[in-house]
C-alpha cells in the first residue's frame, strides 16, 4: 500500500515547482482539491498508461480545468509523462502542458477550462459505458464557485433521470472563488440539500483527509439507481499557512521568499505522514 | 410539388443504419417531434437520449458519449443549438474532437411568424468560426441523404443545418452528384455564378432557367459544405464570369456570401454581390413569404444577376 497521504504532499511540491517554473498556475485550488484528486487516481478508478484505451476502463474528467497543475503532477505519477517534462514546459512557448486540459497528452480524455462543461460529458460517459454494458466508473471533479453555472443543474438532473450509479461527481467545497468566499459571491451554503432534492446520493467528508475519500469512493461504488456526490470539504491553499484561506491565492505566482517558506511546509507534512 | 422534408430523410437513413450499428445514438431536447425523429426514438428506444429542454446538456451529453465510442446525433432546433449551446459545441465537440453531429432543425427563417428568437439567422457564422467545426446546409432531400451516408462514415464533428417545411427538389432520385466536401455545379453557364446553399439552391437553379430565357447563362453552385469551403470548385465556376452572386438564409456578415467575397477578393477579383437576410429581425410571415419580401427567390436572384452583369 502506498502512502497516499505523504504521497499527496510531495505532488504539491511538483505543482508549485511547475507554477514558480511556468509563472504562472491555479495554486490555491491545486492545493485543495490534491487528495481528492490522489484518491480518485491512486484509490477508486481503474486507469493507468497500460489500460488508457481499453473501453472498459474508467473515465475522468477535470470540470474544474484550471487546476490542471495538480491533474498533471498526479498524472505524471501515475506515469502518462515525466514531470520534469511537465516543470520544464508547463505553460511554455508551443508546449502541450497549456492552463487547461488538453486531451492531445495521454491521459487526458476531454479539453475542459470554461467552467459547467464536465458534469455533462460525465453523464455521456456514464450512459455510453452502461449502453456497452461495463461496469466502468466516472468521475467528475467541479469546484465549488463553477456550481453557480446553469448547465451543472442540467445535469444534476438528467444524471438521476437516467440513474446513472456509475456516476461520481466531486465538489471541491474550498468555500473561496476568485472574488471573495462563495457565500459573499453566490452562496453554496446548501449544497448537499440541492443535489439531494435532484435526487443524488450525497456524501459530505473532509476532503483533505486521504482516509475519507477513499471511504466515500468505496461508498459510492455501493449505491445502486442513483448518482453519487461527494462534497469534498477542503482548505484552499492547503498545506501552508503563507497560502490557505486566502482568495487572492487563487491564481498566484509565490515569490522566492513564500516559495522557500510553502516548500519547507509541505516537506514538514509529507515527512510527519511518512512516519505515520 | 415534393412533401418529404429533409428532417424525415435524416430520420430514414439513421434508422436504416441504427439497426446494425448499435454505437449510432440520437439525442433530443424535446425536440423528437420537431426533427422528425420520434419514428427513431420509438423504434430503438436504447439508442435515443431524452434530456428535456436543455440545450447545454444535450451537447455535453453528446461529447461524453461520442468520447466513449458513440456515434453522436445530437438535434435541436437550429436558433437554439447555435447559441444557447455554442460553447459546448466550441468546447466539448469541436476542441475536444469528438464524434457528435449536431443537427439544427427547423433553421434560418423555419419557424416564420414566431419571430426572431426562433431564427437561425447566425448559426453559419457562429459555427463556421469554431476552429476544428465543419458546417453543412444540403439542399433537398436527395443530397440530405448523401450527406449523412457520408457523415455516418466519419468521426469528426459537424454541424448541419436543414429547414423545417418540405423543399422542391434540386436533384432527380438515383442521379444525385455528390461528393464529400466539394460544391456541386447544378447548371453551367458563362456569364454569371450564383452560389447558394440549403433552401437557396432550388431558387438559384430556377433563376439560371428565368435568365436564360432572356439570354443570360448562370452557373448554379450548390455549396452544401459551407465550411470546409469548396475553394477549388468555386474558383473554378467563377473562372470567366462578369459577377458572383452569393444567395443565404442568414444574416449579410459571416455566412457564404462573406467566404466567397473572401475568396474571390483573394483570388479573381471581381464584382460579388451577397443576397441575405436584412440584419434585423425579418418581417412577420411564413418562410416563402419572408423569401419573397426580401427578394430571396428566383425573380430577386435572376434581377440580381441581370443589374449586375
Amino acid at each position: 500500500m502506498r502512502n497516499l497521504k505523504a504521497l499527496s504532499y510531495k505532488l504539491r511540491r511538483d505543482v508549485v515547482e511547475m507554477i514558480m517554473a511556468g509563472k504562472a498556475g491555479h495554486i490555491g485550488g491545486d492545493m485543495s482539491v490534491m487528495e481528492t484528486l490522489v484518491s480518485i487516481y491512486f484509490h477508486a478508478m481503474n486507469i493507468s498508461p497500460e489500460n488508457q484505451n481499453d473501453p472498459t476502463r474508467d473515465m475522468f474528467v477535470m470540470s474544474k480545468g484550471h487546476c490542471v497543475e495538480a491533474l498533471y503532477a498526479v498524472l505524471a505519477e501515475k506515469g502518462f509523462f515525466p514531470i520534469e517534462t511537465v516543470i520544464k514546459e508547463y505553460s511554455q512557448f508551443g508546449s502541450k502542458f497549456i492552463g487547461h486540459p488538453n486531451n492531445k497528452l495521454p491521459g487526458i480524455e476531454m479539453n475542459s477550462g470554461s467552467l459547467g462543461h464536465g458534469l455533462p460529458v460525465a453523464i455521456g460517459m456514464a450512459l455510453a459505458q452502461k449502453m456497452n454494458g461495463t461496469d466502468a466508473r466516472t468521475y467528475v471533479v467541479m469546484g465549488d464557485g463553477e456550481l453557480a453555472e446553469g448547465s451543472v443543474w442540467e445535469g444534476a438532473m438528467s444524471a438521476t433521470q437516467y440513474k446513472l450509479d456509475n456516476l461520481c461527481a466531486v465538489v471541491d467545497r474550498n468555500r473561496l472563488q476568485i472574488s471573495g468566499t462563495t457565500e459573499e459571491v453566490m452562496h453554496q451554503d446548501y449544497v448537499e440539500e440541492r443535489f439531494k432534492a435532484f435526487g443524488w446520493n450525497v456524501i459530505s467528508v473532509d476532503g483533505n483527509d486521504i482516509d475519507a475519500m477513499n471511504a466515500a469512493f468505496d461508498e459510492a461504488k455501493t449505491v445502486k439507481s442513483r448518482p453519487t456526490l461527494v462534497v469534498a470539504n477542503t482548505t484552499k491553499g492547503k498545506g501552508s499557512a503563507v497560502m490557505e484561506n486566502k482568495a487572492s491565492w487563487h491564481h498566484h505566482v509565490p515569490s522566492q521568499e513564500e516559495y522557500e517558506q510553502i516548500m519547507k511546509d509541505l516537506k514538514a507534512y509529507e515527512e510527519a505522514f511518512a512516519n505515520e | 410539388m415534393n412533401k418529404i422534408t429533409n428532417r424525415q430523410i435524416i430520420c430514414e437513413v439513421l434508422s436504416e443504419h441504427a439497426k446494425t450499428d448499435k454505437d449510432i445514438v440520437v439525442l433530443c431536447s424535446d425536440s423528437r417531434g420537431s426533427a422528425s425523429l420520434a419514428p427513431f426514438a420509438k423504434e430503438f428506444p436504447e439508442q435515443f437520449v431524452e434530456v428535456g429542454i436543455a440545450e447545454q446538456d444535450l451537447v455535453g451529453i453528446a461529447a461524453g458519449l461520442a468520447k466513449c465510442g458513440k456515434k453522436a446525433y445530437a438535434a435541436s432546433p437550429a436558433s437554439f443549438l447555435s447559441t444557447r449551446s455554442y460553447e459546448q459545441a466550441k468546447v466539448d465537440c469541436a476542441y475536444s474532437q469528438t464524434n457528435v453531429k449536431l443537427i439544427g432543425i427547423s433553421g434560418g427563417v423555419s419557424y416564420g411568424a414566431l419571430g426572431m428568437s426562433h431564427h437561425s439567422a447566425q448559426d453559419i457564422a457562429g459555427m463556421c468560426a469554431i476552429p476544428g467545426m465543419r458546417v453543412y446546409l444540403p439542399s433537398d432531400r436527395f443530397q440530405t441523404r448523401c450527406l449523412f451516408e457520408a457523415l455516418l462514415k466519419d468521426e469528426k464533428p459537424a454541424y448541419i443545418r436543414i429547414g423545417r417545411n418540405a423543399v422542391e427538389d434540386t436533384y432527380e432520385e438515383g442521379n444525385v452528384p455528390f461528393e464529400m466536401d466539394k460544391a456541386t455545379v447544378v447548371t453551367k453557364g458563362t456569364d454569371a455564378l450564383i452560389v447558394a446553399c440549403g433552401e437557396m439552391v432550388k431558387p438559384a437553379k430556377d433563376a439560371a432557367e428565368l435568365l436564360k430565357a432572356e439570354g443570360i447563362s448562370a452557373t448554379v453552385l450548390d455549396m452544401y459544405c459551407v465550411k470546409p469551403l469548396d475553394v477549388n470548385g468555386l474558383l473554378d465556376a467563377a473562372k470567366g464570369v462578369k459577377v458572383v452572386v452569393s444567395v443565404e438564409e442568414h444574416s449579410p456578415f459571416g455566412g457564404l456570401g462573406s467566404m466567397v467575397s473572401q475568396v474571390i477578393g483573394a483570388n479573381d477579383p471581381k464584382k460579388v454581390i451577397n443576397l441575405a437576410l436584412p440584419d434585423a429581425p425579418v418581417i412577420t410571415g411564413t418562410s416563402k413569404e419572408v423569401f419573397d419580401h426580401y427578394g430571396l427567390n428566383a425573380e430577386g436572384i435572376a434581377k440580381t444577376v441581370k443589374e449586375n452583369i
